[in-house]
């Protein structure tokens, strides 16, 4: 079954489905034949999607920036440059903003008009990302958000929402686990899960690694 | 447009539910809609706003029903339909029926790397900015029939600005063709009391990114 499975007014019908796949297939056919779209080009587009772009490439970065100083200084201060410095990856284009969480304050992101994501380093949203349930209450709620992925925060922590209401995209750094120190920036990567840089989750402990 | 689109704040919607090892696709259509979308941009044939305000166009109860990639199908169906590039007795038939129109650009194999680079929307700026970090301002009341990027939750509120982002593609002209119409963008944030009432969590602030247009000193 598609997205959003959990609104109350889903199309879950099997009927309904095979109509949409025959419409899609369909209309696929119709570009083709019209000369607009080349079925190699969206072969392409998906299989980079499938394989290529997914949040390992973020990872990468966050581990980084816990690993060194002056690189986490050039993410905060412009992440597109950093972001494209590091190499061996798909370019990230403009203005992808790094926003760091500290003791005293944690980063979520959200986009409450549509799905804006920084899909170039973590990927194509998931479906929670882009449901209703979300967009709702990310921006009135977020403690509340942050309890339905398991995650608490002590009262005065300040919760900070960055609705991506422009072309601007954002990605969350969080906190480095304690008792990683002297870690391989490899290593570190692997703590860093997709859900720690949009906000909703933490990142794995050193001793949730080694399970 | 003041559509279901614009969520922010709503209730009722349920608490949010993550999937475990969710797959980028949960059909091969869904990737195939995504791929349709990805190559009929390149062609600059609509904005990337207008493709925004098709699917925030669709009526409310097909918006809600519509899972996200469907949601997606649906608009492109519009907007191809809507500019003369398919006709519905294509669509019926599955088959190109007519002579296709001419494109300014097609996507080809050796041009997909481009598309997996997001577009750049900063423009030369062409006045100076109006509002610099630390400023005090209030965003407009403003309820447009078309498009906007100035959520509803955020309309009549007084914030301050944190960031300026530089002069950017203005949504609200991009989406109905009437052109670029760069703007100033900045980081304005809120207090969530500002937002929500005196009862709201003391600790909670959100941010939008607002166009120059949205926003008066305050």
């Amino acid at each position: 079954m598609p997205a959003d499975d959990h609104h109350p007014h889903d199309h879950s019908h099997g009927s309904e489905l095979s109509d949409l796949q025959l419409r899609v297939r369909a209309l696929e056919t119709i570009l083709t034949e019209k000369g607009y779209v080349e079925p190699a080009a969206l072969d392409d587009i998906v299989e980079a999607f499938e394989t290529r772009i997914g949040p390992h490439i973020g990872a990468r970065i966050v581990a980084k920036a816990w690993a060194d100083p002056a690189f986490k200084q050039a993410l905060l201060a412009d992440a597109t440059k950093a972001a494209n410095a590091l190499g061996h990856q798909s370019p990230v284009g403009s203005h992808l903003i790094a926003v760091e969480n500290t003791p005293t304050r944690h980063n979520l992101v959200v986009c409450t008009l549509c799905s804006c994501y920084p899909w170039e380093v973590l990927g194509l949203p998931p479906v929670w990302y882009k449901s209703a349930p979300y967009r709702s209450r990310a921006v009135i709620d977020p403690r509340g958000v942050l309890a339905d992925f398991g995650v608490a925060l002590p009262p005065d922590t300040e919760i900070r929402v960055w609705d991506s209401t422009a072309e601007t995209r954002f990605l969350v750094v969080p906190m480095r686990p304690a008792g990683t120190e002297g870690w391989s920036d490899e290593r570190l990567a692997e703590l860093v899960t997709r859900d720690s840089m949009i906000g909703t989750g933490l990142p794995k402990t050193a001793d949730e690694a080694g399970r | 447009m003041n559509s279901l689109h614009d969520m922010g704040g709503m209730h009722g919607f349920g608490p949010v539910e993550a999937e475990l090892n969710e797959p980028p696709f949960h059909q091969p259509w869904e990737g195939r809609v995504l791929a349709m979308q990805r190559a009929m941009g390149f062609t600059r044939l609509w904005t990337i706003d207008a493709g925004r305000a098709s699917m925030e166009a669709l009526p409310p109860l097909q918006y809600l029903g519509s899972s996200y990639y469907e949601r997606w199908f649906l608009g492109l169906e519009h907007r191809l339909l809507q500019r003369g590039l398919v006709e519905a007795d294509e669509l019926a038939a599955g088959h190109a029926l007519h002579p296709p129109a001419p494109l300014p650009r097609r996507l080809t194999p050796d041009d997909v790397p481009k598309t997996l680079v997001r577009g750049n929307f900063e423009r030369p700026a062409t006045a100076v900015a109006r509002f610099k970090p630390g400023d005090r301002v209030r965003t407009r009341n403003i309820n447009p029939p078309t498009h906007t990027r100035l959520p509803r939750y955020a309309r009549g509120k007084q914030g301050v600005v944190e960031a300026v982002r530089g002069c950017h593609v203005f949504p609200d002209t991009a989406a109905i063709d009437a052109g670029e119409n760069p703007q100033w963008l900045y980081a304005v944030v809120f207090s969530g009391r500002e937002l929500w009432g005196e009862d709201t969590d003391p600790s909670l602030k959100v941010s939008i990114e607002a166009f120059e247009p949205y926003l008066e000193p305050a």
